[in-house]
């Protein structure tokens, strides 16, 4: 416990540092926190534009989508403030510059994730947060199931940190391609904003058992919508979001070990 | 020749550019097929023809850098290497524009016909049916190329006057994605601002030359609005390379 409580300490001095350098430069901060949070509106234009023909998507109305496109944002860009350069850990090897964070007293986890910790990110948090406040305002959830909310969130971002950690512990094997780790980190944030009943009953069973995102926001949301699952998988399901996200972190906590283990630096 | 040898080098990378875009192209392919299914014809477009636009459109995505990668060049500018770059006996904007079209002829072979394949075999896509599709659907990339790298050339520039390019290339990148048909068909857009949508020129970068090989659009008039974007903004970039040129004298080189 005093490990994790060291490890969590020097993430927040150190990402406070990085505010601070970037504050240095209010203007371009401003800009730059506007600016992701126009970019990932774009999203949602498309979603709108998309209801401007058609009243229902893969059998969701508009606040519903909304719904499932908040939670999953929420997640998805508070994973990404937090843990997402993570995938940078290619670069940093073939720089040299991991070897300089191996031998600092610090966690080369927590110095990966906090590297160049982009406090401009946050754009992208209100943007989907607002989206999320818009489709609950529409939706009146009953508070007996409105608790699934923020612990759906909460599991969210530990999923989608998981998978950017196996995103980063690839790096240690393909220095090369670190595209490769994109595909599921933000691919996962692309699969998610839309119900997962568009699409094809093979790639949601996929995304049920074997890379769990169907619990960031399909399953968890089924449950707050009350919504009968258009493939009928069992009932239960809804409430296996923690033991999917735990499952996965550890899995991901092993991975990077695994890696970190294996790495012996570039030589020169 | 000398920019395809130059990006061939980095066969891993292309590699997994080409498998993202394929992983997205699946993504957004179920979301158009299931709008489809409930508004069947919908824009002139059968759900064939939609998944066609979308794999087509994950295609153009590596040699049309869509999500507005900025040219080599802005780099240059920043550091001041452009000076050099002026000196030399050949037209800066030639030379640029031969180096990324080289780039953008590696970038289709690699990271755009196996997004395409793929998804012909998950879901089936529509070909032009005779070899004039096919050339005029040739002539069109190769024009969209031209005002991709028109636009991408005028924000490199840009970078002599306002040095950090942090900002505009958010902004282009938001302008291009949008507006040029990437995140959803520009005949989708309704009313007024689909029009408007459709005259600006990233529609000659995505959306028109979708329409060409669909075989959706009357291909002279298409032909000659990417003609006269790439005009424009060839000569636009000539315009301030010559007053770049200047500046540079009065700096003192």
């Amino acid at each position: 416990m005093g490990e994790v409580l060291g490890m969590a300490r020097s993430y927040v001095l150190l990402a406070a540092t990085w505010i601070r350098a970037a504050a240095q430069y209010p203007a371009s901060m401003i800009m730059i926190t506007a600016g992701s949070f126009v970019v990932t509106g774009l999203d949602l234009a498309a979603i709108a534009v998309i209801f401007v023909h058609t009243g229902s998507l893969g059998g969701f109305t508009l606040p519903e989508v909304m719904f499932l496109y908040g939670t999953a944002g929420v997640s998805f860009a508070l994973a990404d403030m937090l843990f997402g350069n993570v995938d940078k850990l290619g670069q940093h090897v073939r720089a040299g510059t991991f070897d300089t964070m191996l031998i600092r007293p610090v966690s080369p986890f927590v110095q990966m994730a906090v590297d160049r910790f982009a406090f401009q990110r946050v754009g992208r948090v209100l943007q989907a947060a607002t989206v999320l406040a818009i489709a609950l305002a529409q939706l009146h959830v009953p508070w007996q199931r409105a608790w699934m909310i923020p612990l759906m969130v909460l599991c969210g971002i530990v999923l989608f940190t998981a998978l950017w950690t196996f995103g980063g512990a690839l790096q240690f094997l393909l220095t090369e391609a670190p595209e490769i780790a994109n595909a599921f980190t933000y691919g996962g944030g692309q699969l998610t904003q839309y119900p997962l009943s568009v699409y094809g009953g093979e790639l949601v069973r996929a995304v049920t058992f074997i890379v769990p995102l169907a619990f960031v926001n399909w399953q968890p949301g089924l449950y707050v919508l009350d919504r009968p699952d258009p493939l009928g998988l069992p009932y239960w399901l809804r409430f296996a979001g923690p033991v999917a996200a735990l499952t996965l972190a550890c899995a991901a906590a092993w991975a990077w070990r695994a890696g970190l283990r294996r790495y012996r630096s570039t030589g020169s | 020749m000398f920019g395809f040898r130059r990006h061939a080098v980095y066969r891993a990378a292309a590699f997994a550019g080409a498998l993202t875009n394929t992983i997205f192209g699946v993504l957004r392919a179920y979301v158009l097929i299931a709008l489809w299914h409930a508004r069947p014809g919908l824009a002139g477009y059968d759900v064939a023809d939609a998944v066609t636009f979308c794999f087509l459109t994950q295609a153009f995505i590596g040699p049309m850098q869509v999500f507005g990668g900025a040219l080599d060049l802005a780099g240059r500018v920043r550091t001041g290497d452009v000076a050099l770059d002026l000196l030399r006996p050949a037209s800066l904007q030639l030379w640029t524009l031969a180096d990324d079209l080289g780039r953008a002829a590696y970038l289709f072979i690699v990271r755009s016909v196996p997004p395409v394949l793929i998804g012909a075999a998950l879901f089936g896509v529509t070909f032009p049916a005779h070899a004039s599709g096919w050339a005029w659907f040739l002539v069109s990339m190769i024009l969209g190329v031209v005002v991709s790298f028109g636009l991408r050339y005028l924000l490199a520039m840009a970078t002599c006057w306002i040095v950090d390019d942090r900002g505009l290339l958010q902004l282009s990148l938001v302008m291009t994605t949008f507006f040029s048909g990437m995140v959803l068909p520009l005949n989708l857009m309704p009313g007024w601002f689909g029009t408007f949508t459709r005259a600006l020129p990233w529609s000659a970068m995505v959306q028109v030359p979708a329409d060409v090989y669909l075989g959706k659009t009357d291909v002279a008039g298409a032909l000659a609005f990417q003609a006269m974007w790439a005009a424009v903004l060839l000569a636009a970039g000539a315009l301030v390379t010559r007053s770049a040129r200047r500046k540079v004298v009065i700096q003192g080189g």
